[in-house]
């Protein structure tokens, strides 16, 4: 069983080094590439959900499952329920944490935004990632604008 | 109403996280630099990166003092390994000279749900530990050198990480202070 702590720094060693083969593909660009963060996370949700919910009876319909990932999936990985939850009842869903776990080490206002991506890119894929093998296929953004607090926003893709 | 009652061992989905995560980003490395050598490198030094912040939670959660000899420190060290992995490894095999020991593990939680492909055999999976004491070490002024002797991934019956202390680091101190 592991500790917390390792979790987190296990967290920001993936972002520096994302950050770091970043430097070497693209020397030139300004630009983060931050879709390794994000398929690192996804890969993980994928398996992780698997194991959480392979002894719960199926769920009703899309709502059920995102409310089953704002409270007891959040829960379990960030260590407290979504904050706020809403829908337009047409496949998008926002997401607001008032404190994000991996933000509130990170700054308390608007100092550091900037960095403020790499630091929700693992959980925009970790919600992917789970939500893909709950047979749900979607995009999955994230909206920094005072941390700690931080929304994601799930579209659903519906073919 | 009935699902409300699902709640997870929270220990337990964390203690996952960690063994998943640690394998995403392994198998990226391996995507990436397609050498099993420089990605063991690679762990190592992720690992290091992480002992040298670790060893300050570890300081500040147990409040231990500086060690007095190394087997002092390969006690503080399985104390680390209890508060972080949750695993109780084994301190054994010191040498005569008393500088170099190894730590046990029959379970490793970073290879739960792990199984290595025959062509990767050569990978250093558990590297990232190695580097984790290196580097909470030299954040105590400990030079050492920590490998994998054995490994459960490669069939062995124990996870047998050796440490060999290098020598001590002497701390520029400014005058007058301790």
């Amino acid at each position: 069983m592991a500790d917390e702590t390792l979790f987190e720094l296990l967290h920001s060693e993936i972002v520096n080094y994302a950050l770091e083969s970043n430097e070497i593909k693209y020397k030139e660009s300004k630009d983060e590439d931050l879709s390794i963060i994000e398929y690192i996370g996804f890969s993980t949700g994928f398996r992780i959900i698997e194991r959480l919910t392979k002894d719960m009876p199926r769920f009703k319909d899309e709502l059920d499952t995102m409310k089953f990932i704002c409270t007891d999936f959040w829960s379990a990985v960030y260590k407290k329920q979504i904050d706020n939850l809403r829908t337009n009842h047409q496949g998008v869903y926002v997401l607001q944490d008032n404190g994000f776990r991996f933000l509130t080490k990170l700054s308390n206002g608007k100092q550091y935004l900037e960095a403020a991506p790499r630091y929700v890119a693992f959980t925009c894929g970790i919600i992917r990632g789970s939500l893909a093998n709950l047979n749900i296929n979607c995009l999955v953004t994230a909206e920094v604008q005072n941390m700690p607090s931080c929304k994601f926003h799930i579209q659903v893709q519906r073919t | 109403m009935s699902r409300s009652s699902t709640r997870f061992d929270t220990k337990k989905v964390n203690s996952e996280l960690v063994t998943l995560t640690y394998g995403a980003l392994v198998a990226q490395m391996m995507k990436d630099l397609d050498n099993t050598d420089d990605v063991s490198k690679q762990l190592e030094r992720l690992g290091y990166n992480m002992g040298i912040r670790l060893i300050e939670d570890f300081l500040a959660k147990t409040g231990t003092g500086r060690c007095l000899d190394l087997k002092d420190t390969a006690d503080k060290i399985q104390t680390a390994f209890r508060m972080y992995l949750g695993v109780q490894p084994n301190v054994a095999n010191w040498s005569a000279a008393g500088d170099e020991f190894s730590f046990i593990l029959d379970t490793n939680p970073l290879t739960d749900l792990v199984e290595l492909p025959d062509d990767l055999k050569s990978l250093k999976y558990c590297n990232i530990i190695c580097g984790a004491i290196r580097g909470a070490l030299e954040m105590v002024q400990l030079d050492v050198q920590s490998w994998i002797v054995q490994d459960q991934l490669k069939g062995d019956q124990n996870t047998e990480i050796r440490v060999k202390f290098i020598r001590r680091l002497e701390d520029a101190m400014p005058a007058g202070e301790d």
